[in-house]
């Protein structure tokens, strides 16, 4: 297979997806499960990749994602609410002190960008720990933003503990699709260049890489803030997802989904992040949903099914991935057009060589 | 003769204890210089400290007649001190790892540290990235075709010289260890040194692949222009192909000189050869 015919099939395959949403947000009423499944999947996706990136291919154990998520929802909210609206959401600071408001595409930007600014600022620091150092320090970080920004002395910017509502959202489930697309597509070739080559290298072996002229200060500084910028940007689209933005819903609970979401599709595996985060969506806001309420069959109370009951089945599904599944659904591998084209002629092949005939090659 | 690594007063102290005592030597343009002594005489703390690994307590290395790296001690050390020299030195530079590659000074390690997820070719194309000129925009958006197409190419070359080129999609430990010694010397040479530090290539090795080995250096030497500073055990392989010797002990160095004098040297006998001779 030829690569131009290999980026054909990719380009074609990405418009027909596009394409299937297209006709389904026209046939399927708006409030269907499956948009919302859809919507979520795609955000969770983006940051799923970015935490892959920073843990999976750099070896660096953060858990700082939900604070950058924050970072970058309360950017994009604060810059879009538009100004006659102003007065309404900031009611309990006068209106607050921001009094413009940005495009879209520019607070997303934005967004990813005051992100990263901070993750620098906190990697310089934090940084020159290693594993589960690095992961303590990033958590610990991620839970004092969201205190600060519940803070009332920022009320005049962050509104406080009160809602940040009132922004552009979105509507269509492409746009969460094309955004979150062309994010994992940046970091998809990010990690295929020769800066990618050195984060894998510094995951390997930490003093070999240095050893071959990668600046380790540096390099792990650049992951980290990438990680953090399209953390941020998935942290925006979040926030339009769910028309409010308050700081207590980035708790580190968010994080933990996150990070099982990347250990699930496999460590290190952006096509495994993917899959996993529709699929984590999935069972958890709509197939396992019949667990959390009572259910009767004729006069028998099914037992213990109520309120909370999903989390306990999936601490279960996590113990039994952990215990036996660790590489999880993709391990390192990629899922890829080329792949299956390959894994069907070494089939082919392999049943012509049985049956006594030649092989292609 | 110019020398390509002059290594003077070096003292390597930790806490108390002294690993590198008052280290002075010279390494020449294309020669293969060896380092030897009995374990813990202070070699390979000599070596990361001439990588950029340690910062030394006390001295200078040069490389090439620039100073690459100075110091002298500082802070708690200033009163732990027992080396020589206190005062001879006032500045301090301790450049990392990477950049001391960067100056073309490549190495090996001891337990071999190969990237171990990534194949053969991969493993010798990341040692390519610490020549780059594209920056990482460029890179990410793969505005540097002509800059990866020749990294590629180059990889593909020096795979062909060192005979690895039947195994380059392989996994990098699934090689036999032979093998992996010479890619991992592979890798330090694609970062385009001119300076090689070998730390025990010949470590774990059987005779016959000693033997390929010793050939190997000697080729790599006179194809790749380089010179070459090694630590080694293997006194056959020490005799064969050492221009000069430097023998340490208890972080001292003991004798040095071509390797006649120094198998005939009775400091060295008692050191070190005494031991093995007695086996």
């Amino acid at each position: 297979m030829t690569k131009k015919k290999e980026t054909i099939i990719n380009v074609s395959l990405i418009v027909a997806l596009l394409a299937v949403l297209y006709v389904m947000e026209h046939t399927l009423p708006s409030t269907a499960m499956i948009f919302t499944v859809l919507k979520k999947g795609a955000i969770y996706a983006l940051v799923a990749v970015s935490m892959n990136l920073l843990n999976g291919f750099t070896g660096l154990f953060s858990l700082g994602q939900a604070g950058f998520m924050l970072l970058g929802a309360y950017t994009y909210g604060i810059l879009t609410i538009p100004v006659e609206q102003r007065e309404f959401v900031y009611m309990y600071y006068d209106g607050g002190i921001i009094h413009f408001s940005v495009p879209v595409v520019v607070a997303l930007v934005a967004a990813g960008a005051v992100a990263a600014f901070f993750a620098y600022l906190i990697g310089l620091p934090v940084l020159r720990l290693k594993s589960d150092y690095l992961a303590i320090a990033t958590l610990g970080f991620a839970e004092i933003i969201r205190a600060v920004f519940q803070w009332d002395k920022l009320g005049p910017v962050t509104n406080g503990s009160n809602l940040l509502k009132s922004y552009p959202t979105f509507r269509s489930v492409i746009f969460p699709f094309v955004v979150s697309g062309i994010c994992i597509a940046i970091i998809v070739m990010l990690i295929n260049s020769t800066y990618g080559r050195a984060f894998k290298a510094i995951r390997d072996d930490e003093v070999a890489a240095e050893a071959m002229g990668i600046n380790l200060a540096h390099h792990k500084r650049l992951a980290f803030v990438i990680s953090s910028f399209f953390a941020g940007i998935s942290g925006a689209l979040l926030a339009m997802y769910q028309t409010t933005i308050q700081a207590s819903m980035f708790k580190s609970a968010m994080t933990y989904e996150i990070l099982l979401i990347v250990v699930i599709g496999g460590i290190g595996s952006i096509t495994g992040s993917c899959i996993s985060s529709f699929l984590f969506i999935i069972l958890s806001e709509w197939l396992l949903r019949f667990l959390d309420s009572e259910m009767y069959i004729g006069d028998f109370k099914v037992p213990l099914l109520r309120a909370g009951f999903r989390k306990v089945v999936f601490s279960i599904i996590i113990m039994v991935i952990v215990l036996f599944f660790r590489k999880g659904i993709m391990g390192t591998k990629e899922f890829s057009v080329r792949g299956i084209y390959n894994f069907f002629k070494k089939r082919a092949q392999r049943k012509n060589a049985v049956q006594g005939g030649d092989s292609n090659e | 003769m110019s020398n390509v690594l002059k290594v003077e007063n070096v003292t390597m102290q930790f806490g108390g204890v002294v690993a590198v005592d008052n280290l002075n030597l010279e390494v020449n343009k294309g020669e293969i210089v060896s380092l030897i002594g009995p374990n813990g005489a202070g070699k390979t703390t000599a070596f990361n400290v001439i990588t950029g690994v340690y910062a030394p307590t006390n001295g200078a290395v040069y490389f090439n007649e620039n100073k690459i790296i100075e110091n002298h001690p500082q802070g708690k050390m200033k009163k732990l001190y027992r080396g020589e020299n206190n005062g001879k030195y006032h500045t301090s530079l301790a450049p990392t790892p990477d950049k001391i590659t960067k100056l073309g000074i490549a190495r090996t390690f001891q337990n071999i540290r190969l990237f171990k997820s990534q194949t053969v070719f991969e493993n010798i194309l990341i040692a390519k990235h610490c020549r780059r000129t594209s920056n990482l925009f460029t890179a990410t958006f793969h505005l540097n075709g002509k800059e990866e197409a020749q990294m590629r190419e180059e990889t593909e070359k020096l795979l062909k010289i060192l005979e690895l080129e039947n195994v380059k999609d392989e996994l990098a430990t699934s090689l036999p260890y032979g093998k992996q010694r010479r890619l991992e010397i592979a890798r330090a040479l694609a970062t385009e040194p001119s300076l090689l530090l070998l730390d025990e290539p010949a470590a774990g090795m059987n005779p016959q692949e000693t033997d390929e080995l010793t050939a190997f250096i000697g080729r790599i030497r006179d194809e790749f222009g380089l010179t070459i500073f090694m630590i080694e055990h293997h006194m056959d392989l020490v005799m064969e192909i050492s221009d000069r010797i430097y023998v340490l002990d208890f972080g001292k160095m003991i004798a040095s000189g071509v390797p006649e004098e120094i198998q005939n040297n009775p400091r060295v006998i008692e050191a070190y050869l005494g031991g093995a001779a007695d086996e």
